[in-house]
């Protein structure tokens, strides 16, 4: 049996591999049949009925998103009559949609903006009947406007088969249908806050809690000094919003526009990812040395803590204590920097640009005070500082580069790659090997842990003990890793790894909630090569080496789990399982 | 609610929607709490918004408290064409309720619509919890609620 | 040995009727009329009459009383039990399709009837295995299972020309097949959801002779080497379950269901699921999210369940009436069944029909009668005061036809385009007084309230022609809107996901074809 098919696409001849959809194979012949609930990532539904095509000898259309090629398959995409129910489709889907484009998040981005733009239509033709149900925006994170929402079903595949988590599902029937949490309230739910929903839906039903206008209040509050940290995800996503490709370093530009959007001190979050590895390292090794608890897991992702602590309570002890690199950052910045530069903490409004959306929750968690303030003040989407670029009008791909200020600005490689799935681990590695050893590794590179596979596998010899790492990202992959440590805990078996890096967000950061539109799997792997070219550029390129790291040892925090650190660096987890 | 009541059914998600029809039935104002969901959603290891989805979905759940007699007034075309509206009026006119899915103030009716019952040989007809009323006329529905109202059995 | 037999017909009506009410009574007065040695009292299931009250009948005098209330019960023990005479006010007396009854209908007298899905209904006590036995049941089976390679099987059904009874009409033989090859586990799952508006043909069968259903779920089963059969009952329908939950439990006891059937390698056994009110499970791939405890939405076809079915396994899919046809085909061969009906459907077709007729109800006829034979020769005529305007057939998703089709036979072929909702049996007269656009906007409603949400096209679609048959009632749509609104409906019955919403058309097509005159006189 042959591997491919021959069909016709509109008269042309074209081979496809078998299995296929239709969506899939027309694209081999040129065309892009008009879509929307379909997303190249996810399995598709067949729910908005704009894919329809004709086949020939099958009544009616079929749906080009659910339909698999067969041999020999004649299809029609673009006869008159297609055309013509498409746009009745999509007259429809627009008769249940509030005109709101002026007004919306998503204006410029929505993919049924420019649906109904591609197929020319040029006045509301059906009457409105629209649901007029409430906003919901009870959570940190994340906004739903049911309104909006034209009932792809994307985020469901997003929340439910690729996170595993649940916390929204289609409530009612026909035409009464909401996709929304038990409650109706996001805060009361499951959600993790991972923004994974958010990053396939196609219009403005979700999107993250905007917090634009307060930080620039704060800009403009001469009373305020502002500083800012950028986690490492961001440096690569931006130059998707400025015509340049995917996965382009930005990082110099980006502390260029910072500084023109008028913070007072530009730090970056790299820095305190390369204080996280000191910390978490200096965890491992004492665990090594202690012999457990294994499996110690990463802890700088908040989407995965919130998942932890509702979906698997009893691993909480492995958790690694440390905050995540953005909080670390937080609590140094109104303590470490304040004292530094002599500035009254309670002046200090601290701004994160984060990859994430899971993040505005976290800045807010009540442990994320150990300044005696709250430690982060507001934290961004990469696309809310897109936003923010774009609202004074400063060209990106043009401003010349500039550098961070140097008290918490520094970095190494390790540090970069903490952004996307992996890097974490490798830079944990890089470091702990030089810590137990006490010889150089030969190559930093730690090839294992890199790349998209779901859950990455891997043994390395750290003087003389083989040590198990496991990488998962995405938390349908995460549960994959996790039930095997649940199940050897169960048996009284020991962990089948020492070492766990988990990241919510498929990709890790590179693929956060909070990254640019248009964040396909594809796009999320260009993103990471971005941030591995970096690394291999550096001179430094392990957390230790980093000579601010040295200093702020030297300085402030002593040593790696120091009394200091355990005051600013280190939080807890609580249960919560009882939202299930 | 009687935990018995779902351990009846072995853990599988495929029991749900008996689950869900004996919870209900089991309680005098025949509706699932957020808390039944949740005990149910724990019994058979799925995600209570996934159990909730299909509590919202079909037509014989209800999430809100309702009457101690559910009457379902059937109003598809063959009930309607042998009078199905006129058969709500005089409901909700004897109830004194203004819009269908309400509950008397003392409890004990909840007046909703439904599609075809499947008795359409009576029609028009109703469902009173688990029995059918036919041939409904102004005087039929008035011994019926009297019945109920007095603590008649349902049957 | 009992003098006399008295067998209340208990379904839905007579239920609600105050059937057991009577019963009660009836056994104390013979209780205190001494007659507890001599008279039994039993149930039946229904005898396809309805809107008759209570019903009873009387043998061996071959009596059969309806409307009897809890005062007529002295009166019946004293005349007719104890003196011998009926009690004439009770006896019925209209002569339309009344079944031939006996307490035990033998091998003769089965042979003699017309009927094949409905033989045993009302004659036989339902939730006695024994009487099922007694006539003929399980035959079927044991031949099957014994003489019979799956491969014949299936042949049979193909060769029979039985055609799925449940909306769709499609060749059962041929289903079949598609399922036979396949390795695995497989399922049979009967399709007793039964929500369209005017259709209660499958609960007859269920509540009138549950062991038919399992005796040709069985036989399927077998045929296409199935491991289990399910039965999806909507959950409105108490007495069927219960009916059928006793008749499996029967079944199982005695060895027609389980292990090893009839002494063979074939085991099979069958358990019930219960819908929860929603028409759109009965869709076939909806039904089967449902019976995995989900919301009822319809999977894409394909694969079809044939392939990829309940629990992601090969699993067929057919009707109760479907079902019920089999075990006959299987006993008498596939000429015997071909002998009734019409070339290309053999077979008989129980309809429902209802409406401003005398005598609304049940009937089981050969396909291809036309639907003037049914009114006035099954139906007693137009009600009192009624005069054919209109009638819709297959239900709610159904065409509204005119006089002039009367004379039409319904069969798949005849009827063309509006034949697509057949199966469903049901058969809705309208009189002079039904205002088209009144029943239009009962018909969308029916859709708005059932489409499950999943699809644009009908999620929305629905809700806008509901909001319009409305206006177009309110005397508020311009002919323009109506026109708009077919096309809107046209759009629906290509790019809906499943055939709910694509056959909305039939209904809104058809009124516009027959009844566009009344229309225009509505238009704003
Ligand atoms: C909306 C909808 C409702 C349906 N309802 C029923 C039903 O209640 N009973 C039924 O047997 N088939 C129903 N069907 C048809 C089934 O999908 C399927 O074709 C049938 O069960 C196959 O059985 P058959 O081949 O024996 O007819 C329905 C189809 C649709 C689209
Ligand atoms: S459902 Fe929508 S996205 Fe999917 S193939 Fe059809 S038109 Fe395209
Ligand atoms: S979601 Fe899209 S179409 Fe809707 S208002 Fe926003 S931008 Fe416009
Ligand atoms: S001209 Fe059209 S697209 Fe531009 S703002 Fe006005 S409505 Fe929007
Ligand atoms: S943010 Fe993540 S967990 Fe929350 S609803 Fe969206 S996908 Fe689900
Ligand atoms: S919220 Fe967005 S992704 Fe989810 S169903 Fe609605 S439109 Fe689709
Ligand atoms: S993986 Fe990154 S973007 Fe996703 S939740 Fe975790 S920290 Fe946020
Ligand atoms: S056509 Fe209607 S019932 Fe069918 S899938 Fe679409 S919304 Fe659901
Ligand atoms: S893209 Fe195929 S139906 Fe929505
Ligand atoms: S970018 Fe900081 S952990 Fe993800
Ligand atoms: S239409 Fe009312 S019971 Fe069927």
């Amino acid at each position: 049996m042959s591997s491919t098919v021959t069909i016709i696409v509109d008269g042309k001849k074209v081979e496809v591999p078998m299995g296929c959809n239709i969506i899939e194979a027309a694209e081999k012949a040129g065309i892009e049949i008009p879509r929307l609930c379909y997303h190249k990532d996810l399995t598709p539904t067949g729910n908005c009925g704009v894919c329809i095509v004709e086949v020939k000898g099958q009544k009616g259309y079929k749906r080009s998103c659910t339909t698999p090629v067969t041999n020999n398959m004649e299809i029609n995409t673009k006869s008159k009559e297609i055309i013509e129910a498409r746009k009745t489709v999509v007259e429809l889907i627009l008769a249940n949609h509030p005109d709101d484009c002026l007004t919306c998040v998503k204006n410029g981005y929505c993919e049924l903006q420019s649906l109904a733009k591609q197929l020319g239509i040029d006045r509301t033709k059906i009457q409105k009947v629209l649901n007029r149900k409430p906003i919901d925006e009870s959570s940190l994170s994340i906004i739903r406007e049911p309104d909006k929402c034209i009932l792809c079903g994307r985020c469901l595949r997003a929340c439910q088969d690729i996170q595993t988590v649940f916390a929204i599902e289609a409530m009612g029937r026909g035409f009464e249908t909401e996709i929304t949490t038990p409650s109706g309230k996001m805060a009361e739910s499951v959600c993790i806050n991972c923004g994974q929903c958010i990053s396939v839906c196609p219009t403005g039903a979700l999107h993250e809690a905007i917090e634009i206008d307060k930080v620039w209040e704060a800009i403009n509050d001469p009373e305020k000094v502002v500083i800012v940290q950028e986690a490492p995800a961001i440096r690569v996503s931006l130059a998707e919003e400025f015509d340049l490709p995917a996965g382009t370093n930005l990082v110099g530009k980006m502390y260029n526009a910072l500084k023109m959007l008028g913070f007072d001190y530009v730090f970056d979050t790299n820095f305190t990812a390369d204080l996280t590895i000191m910390e978490e390292g200096s965890e491992f090794i004492e665990r090594l040395h202690k012999n457990g608890p294994f499996p110690l897991i990463t802890s700088c992702s908040p989407g995965w803590i919130k998942f932890m602590e509702t979906f698997y309570p009893d691993i909480l002890e492995g958790v690694s204590s440390c905050k995540s690199p953005q909080q670390m950052f937080g609590a140094l910045s109104k303590t470490y920097f304040a004292k530094a530069y002599n500035i009254d903490p309670a002046k200090i409004v601290t701004v994160s640009i984060m990859p994430c959306t899971a993040k505005k929750y976290e800045a807010r968690r009540p442990e994320m005070r150990s300044s005696g303030f709250q430690d982060v003040d507001y934290v961004l989407t990469t696309r809310e500082l897109v936003q923010m670029i774009k609202q004074v009008g400063i060209n990106l791909a043009s401003i010349d580069d500039s550098q961070p200020d140097d008290l918490m600005g520094a970095y190494t490689g390790a540090a970069t790659i903490f952004g996307t799935t992996g890097g974490v681990m490798e830079a944990a590695l890089r470091t702990a090997y030089e810590l137990v050893t006490g010889k150089a590794l030969e190559s930093c590179d730690i090839k294992e842990a890199r790349g998209f596979e779901g859950v990455k596998e891997f043994k390395v010899n750290v003087a003389g003990t083989e040590l198990s790492c496991a990488v998962a990202h995405g938390l349908g992959n995460a549960r994959k890793v996790l039930d095997k440590v649940v199940e050897a805990k169960r048996k009284g078996q020991p962990s089948p790894y020492h070492f766990i890096e988990i990241m919510a967000c498929p990709g890790g950061c590179v693929g956060g909630g909070g990254q640019p539109y248009g964040s396909t799997i594809a796009r999320r792997m260009e993103r990471a090569k971005g941030l591995y070219d970096e690394d291999g550029g550096m001179k430094l390129r392990k957390s230790h080496e980093n000579p601010m790291i040295e200093k702020i040892y030297k300085d402030f925090l002593e040593k790696p789990l120091g009394h200091k650190s355990h005051e600013l660096l280190h939080t807890h987890y609580v249960k919560r399982d009882s939202l299930l | 609610m009687d935990k018995k009541i779902i351990e009846k059914y072995a853990p599988d998600p495929e029991n749900l929607l008996f689950i869900l029809h004996d919870i209900q039935d089991s309680k005098v104002d025949h509706y699932l709490s957020f808390n039944d969901l949740q005990e149910v959603a724990k019994y058979l290891g799925i995600p209570v918004s996934k159990v909730q989805g299909v509590a919202t979905f079909y037509s014989m759940y209800s999430l809100e408290p309702r009457g101690k007699y559910i009457i379902r007034v059937c109003e598809s075309a063959p009930c309607h064409v042998m009078g199905a509206l006129d058969i709500l009026k005089e409901f909700k006119e004897l109830l004194g309720l203004d819009k269908i899915g309400e509950t008397t103030k003392d409890k004990l009716f909840t007046l909703e619509t439904s599609a075809c019952l499947g008795v359409c040989g009576v029609a028009p007809a109703c469902m009173i919890n688990d029995v059918v009323y036919g041939n409904l006329t102004k005087e039929k529905i008035k011994q019926i609620i009297d019945g109920l109202r007095k603590g008649g059995s349902n049957v | 040995m009992y003098r006399t037999h008295l067998l209340f017909v208990i379904d839905q009506n007579t239920i609600d009727a105050g059937a057991y009410a009577v019963k009660y009574e009836f056994e104390k007065e013979i209780k205190s009329a001494n007659l507890l040695e001599e008279v039994k009292i039993s149930e039946t299931g229904s005898v396809n009459l309805i809107g008759k009250g209570v019903i009873i009948l009387v043998f061996p005098d071959s009596v059969l009383y309806t409307n009897v209330s809890v005062n007529d019960v002295k009166e019946i023990v004293n005349e007719h039990l104890l003196k011998g005479r009926p009690v004439k006010r009770l006896v019925l007396s209209e002569s339309f399709d009344i079944p031939n009854i006996t307490i035990t209908p033998t091998r003769e007298t089965l042979k003699k009837q017309n009927r094949i899905v409905l033989e045993r209904a009302g004659v036989i006590n339902p939730e006695s295995i024994e009487e099922y036995i007694a006539t003929m049941g399980y035959e079927a089976l044991g031949k099957v299972v014994t003489n019979m390679k799956p491969a014949e099987v299936v042949d049979e059904v193909k060769k029979s020309g039985l055609r799925g009874r449940g909306g769709a009409g499609f060749p059962t033989g041929l289903k079949w097949s598609f399922t036979a090859p396949l390795s695995g586990e497989k399922y049979v799952v009967c399709n007793a959801d039964e929500g369209e508006p005017g259709t209660f043909k499958d609960r007859l069968i269920l509540e009138g002779d549950p062991h038919k259903l399992i005796e040709g779920m069985a036989i399927c089963g077998y045929a296409v080497g199935a491991i289990k059969g399910y039965v999806y009952i909507r959950g409105e329908y108490t007495l069927s379950i219960q009916r059928l939950a006793k008749a499996i439990r029967d079944a199982k006891e005695y060895g027609f269901l389980g292990n090893n059937i009839f002494g063979s390698n074939f085991s099979f056994d069958i358990e019930i699921r219960k819908g929860a009110g929603a028409y759109v499970c009965g869709e076939e791939t909806a039904l089967i999210e449902s019976m995995e405890g989900k919301r009822g939405h319809p999977r894409a076809k394909p694969p079809f369940p044939g392939q990829v079915g309940f629990r992601n396994k090969p699993t067929v899919v057919n009707n109760v009436e479907t079902l019920a046809n089999v075990p006959n085909i299987l006993l008498n061969g596939a000429d015997w069944y071909k002998s009734f009906g019409t070339k290309n459907a053999p077979g008989t077709k129980v309809y429902t029909i209802l409406g401003k007729v005398n005598h609304p109800g049940l009937i089981e006829v050969p396909m291809g009668i036309t639907l003037r034979q049914i009114i006035n020769e099954y139906a007693g005529g137009m009600a009192p005061g009624s005069v054919f305007k209109a009638a819709q057939i297959g239900g709610s998703a159904g065409a509204l036809i005119s006089e002039k089709m009367l004379d039409t036979p319904l069969d798949y072929d005849s009827l063309g385009e509006y034949a697509a909702v057949l199966g469903s049996g049901a058969i809705l007269i309208l009189d002079q007084k039904a205002e088209i656009p009144d029943f239009l906007r009962s018909v969308m409603k029916f859709f708005a309230h059932e489409s499950c949400g999943k699809c644009s096209p009908c999620r929305i679609g629905t809700k806008i022609l509901l909001d319009r048959s409305i206006d177009l009632y309110k005397r508020k749509l311009s002919e323009k809107d109506w026109e708009d609104s077919i096309k809107i409906a046209k759009t629906m019955e290509k790019a809906s996901f499943c055939a709910l919403g694509q056959s909305l058309i039939l209904p809104i097509s058809s009124a516009n074809k027959y009844f566009r005159e009344e229309l225009k006189d509505y238009f704003a």
